[in-house]
């Protein structure tokens, strides 16, 4: 048996959603077609675009599905014609590498943007200035004060788009009321399956499609619809509203592991543990003992964690977010990310808690 | 089947196809059940992100990505490095054809087409325009093939890409590919091939035909839908800017989150096509045979758009003289047909593709693409033939009153 407690990389697929894709499997129509299977698979993107912009707080108009998450936040980000890009510096490489030039926004050292400094970078911003910055970081979970980011840039005129792909499941989202412009989310994050996400964008947002051919997604995007992907992530979607309140059940396991290391481990540092953070997620370190001693000792012991954001975690340099946060190298060399879903168990945690308790003696005595 | 209750989500009604008979395989292709079969697995209990490199979970689901991969290159004549996983042939050609032209913009901005490509190809190349790239679409024969002479021409020594389609989706021609990647060859352009309606259906080597570029979709060969590729020679090496910024996924031309069962499906597609596509195709192609002869025995005025061997085994592109094609396919409910390509189905133009063959717009708009696949059967055909003599010739009958 294996404990798996690497949500934020990729949950498993929820149920429902398997069993809405093994429906559109069995439909074989062409969503763009005018015959009779392809009204039915037409129906079907229908109906999981309804139940996407319920999750997110949106209209079914501004959902746009995408391949995932980064498509998204590639299409939001070169899709706007903004003369100028704010982003947070703890924003996903999927924001960070499509705009090398933006402006970044500093963390504070609880992983919170700096709004006197967002501030300051809008004071005279020129007309079509966009904001990006994530709802909840990926490898922290630390939730940014989006209300307070979206007034600011409201006052300054500033379009804001928010990376929402691991809050999303996680805390409600409620794009409208916000007065979000744009917003990403991901399938695989939240149950779904992997392979589809969606751009939610305001009808009249000037949104360019990147993707360019058969008129697909309202001209935003175009392809052949992936019917499966998007039945299943609607099905994931509906799951994962219902079941929101739920989700804070999490914390309690995420609090246990975190108060049962620190008793193992008196000098463990938990990220973020003073800014308001999903209830999922939990980033520790030890300074000098390195995440890859860890992370082998887990996976021996059958726990399943990560330094870090999966796509960059082949790489072996600090993570950016825990640079940004102010934390040494040797810190951020040490830090590793537990993430718990849906499907996560006390036995889970316990299985954590003995293994790196063990490490964490060794390391000791050495 | 005690419950008969619609209301309530019935699995074996949900995993029956829909009735009617499909005749529409270049929309898409209906997943081949060993695909899903090859995938459920990697969406439920081997679900690991194949990116996280610390754990099991991780490494499972890369070792069945890279299998995946070296299917698809062993479909082609590729090597797996060669291999770009994207989220279908229309990303896929817009990478290959603006990711091409970006790179080479200095020296090389020219960009060649032919008319009758599939819209996202055209779409791509009508960007580069605005963004002041010269390009070329070049008119095709009245059969649909390129003028290999005017081609030759056309492409010089500042084009950095010509893009032309192996198989043509709603035609169903097969251009000369061979020959094209000579010329580019000879004039240092890079040669992308839009083999979406190709790739399993008709025999490729990417190395043997000297292809720069190919896209690939997994949905058009029975693999999944939200899955295709990119084919990116290495040697020597193509270079092109990337659309997709991120993680750097995909040897930094393609970033996000690989969807392991779908490159699993993608890659079971291909084996699948490598071991069945000989047999599949003469089937098929005795299937075309029955349809074509059966209309055309029951029917005259029945014309055939697009040459007449150089085409796909599935494809019949048919004119039925007399007859408005929209009505012609209200009247066939049960019968899944196209009168375009699916993406543009929803507008009522004539097809575009037709009137590149020189077709007036009364043939265009009496025309109906039939595409015959892999689970198509015989009985399916006749039944078919006899839906749409009795259909054309119940219209015709009608327009001749209406015309008195």
């Amino acid at each position: 048996m294996t404990a798996y407690l690497d949500y934020n990389a990729g949950a498993p697929l929820r149920p429902e959603a398997l069993e809405a894709m093994t429906q559109a499997v069995a439909a074989p129509g062409n969503a763009s077609s005018v015959h009779g299977p392809g009204r039915r698979a037409r129906r079907l993107v229908e109906e999981a675009r309804a139940r996407v912009a319920a999750l997110a707080g949106a209209e079914p108009a501004w959902v746009t599905f995408t391949s995932g998450g980064t498509e998204a936040n590639n299409l939001a980000l070169r899709g706007l014609p903004a003369v100028r890009i704010l982003v947070s510096a703890g924003e996903h490489d999927s924001v960070l590498q499509v705009v090398p030039g933006a402006e970044r926004i500093p963390l504070t050292v609880d992983g919170l943007v700096d709004l006197d400094a967002l501030a300051a970078a809008l004071r005279d911003t020129p007309e079509q200035t966009l904001v990006s910055v994530m709802l909840a970081n990926n490898e922290t979970g630390v939730i940014q004060p989006l209300e307070a980011v979206i007034a600011l840039a409201r006052a300054a005129g500033a379009w804001v788009h928010c990376d929402a792909v691991q809050a999303a499941g996680k805390i409600p989202l409620d794009m409208a009321t916000l007065g979000l412009d744009a917003m990403t989310l991901s399938a695989h994050k939240l149950g779904g399956p992997p392979g589809v996400g969606a751009l939610l964008a305001r009808p009249e947002l000037p949104l360019a499609a990147q993707q360019l051919g058969g008129g697909q997604e309202r001209r935003r995007r175009a392809g052949t619809e992936n019917l499966p992907g998007i039945a299943g992530f609607g099905a994931a979607a509906q799951v994962a509203l219902r079941e929101l309140p739920a989700a804070a059940r999490l914390a309690g396991l995420r609090d246990r592991f975190e108060t049962e290391a620190g008793r193992i481990a008196p000098d463990l540092k938990v990220f973020g543990a003073a800014a308001p953070r999903l209830a999922n997620t939990s980033c520790v370190a030890v300074a000098g003992l390195p995440a890859e001693t860890q992370l082998m000792a887990l996976d021996l012991a059958g726990v399943a964690v990560s330094s870090g954001a999966a796509c960059s975690s082949g790489k072996v340099q600090p993570s950016h977010v825990l640079t940004a946060m102010g934390a040494s190298s040797s810190e951020a060399a040490s830090a590793i990310r537990v993430s718990l879903g849906w499907a996560s168990a006390p036995a889970d945690v316990d299985r954590l808690l003995a293994a790196w308790g063990d490490l964490y003696r060794r390391s000791q005595a050495a | 089947m005690a419950n008969r209750d619609d209301s309530k989500p019935n699995p074996d009604k949900a995993n029956r196809r829909p009735p009617g008979i499909y005749l529409d395989n270049q929309a898409t292709t209906p997943t081949d059940p060993k695909v899903v079969e090859a995938m459920l697995p990697f969406f439920t209990e081997r679900f690991g992100n194949p990116h996280s490199v610390h754990h099991a979970f991780g490494w499972d689901a890369e070792e069945a990505v890279e299998k995946g991969r070296a299917q698809l290159a062993a479909l082609i004549g590729a090597t797996p490095r060669e291999v770009i996983f994207t989220s279908g042939a229309t990303e896929s050609n817009n990478l290959a054809i603006k990711g091409a032209a970006r790179f080479h913009r200095e020296r090389r901005p020219h960009v060649v087409t032919l008319a009758s490509e599939h819209k996202c190809v055209l779409e791509s190349v009508r960007q580069l325009e605005r963004e002041g790239h010269p390009v070329t679409i070049l008119p095709v024969g009245g059969d649909g093939l390129v003028d290999l002479d005017l081609l030759a021409e056309t492409v010089t020594e500042e084009t950095a890409v010509v893009s032309i389609m192996a198989v043509n989706n709603e035609i169903g021609v097969i251009q000369p590919l061979a020959e094209i990647a000579a010329i580019c060859r000879d004039k240092g352009a890079y040669f992308h091939c839009d083999a979406a309606q190709a790739v399993g259906k008709i025999p490729l080597d990417v190395a043997a035909l000297g292809i720069d570029l190919l896209s690939i979709s997994g949905h058009k060969f029975y693999g999944p839908k939200g899955i295709g590729a990119l084919y990116v020679r290495r040697r020597p090496r193509v270079r092109l800017q990337p659309m997709i910024d991120g993680g750097g996924q995909e040897r930094g031309l393609r970033s996000g989150t690989l969807p392991t069962p779908l490159c699993v499906g993608l890659g079971t597609a291909a084996a699948i096509a490598a071991e069945v596509m000989v047999e599949e195709a003469g089937r098929i192609s005795a299937l075309k045979t029955r349809l074509l002869e059966g209309i055309k025995g029951r029917l005259s005025g029945v014309a055939l758009n697009g040459h007449a061997t150089l085409r796909v085994a599935g494809n019949l592109n048919l004119a039925f003289e007399g007859v408005d094609a929209e009505a012609l396919m209200r009247a066939m409910p049960r019968l899944a047909v196209s009168s375009g390509s699916a993406c543009t189905s929803t507008a009522v133009e004539p097809s575009y593709v037709l009137r590149a063959l020189g077709l007036d717009d009364a043939r265009a708009r009496s025309s109906i693409r039939l595409a015959i696949g892999r689970f198509n059967t015989a009985a399916e055909i006749d039944t078919a033939v006899e839906e749409l003599a009795t259909q054309v010739t119940r219209l015709r009958a009608e327009g001749s009153a209406a015309a008195e």
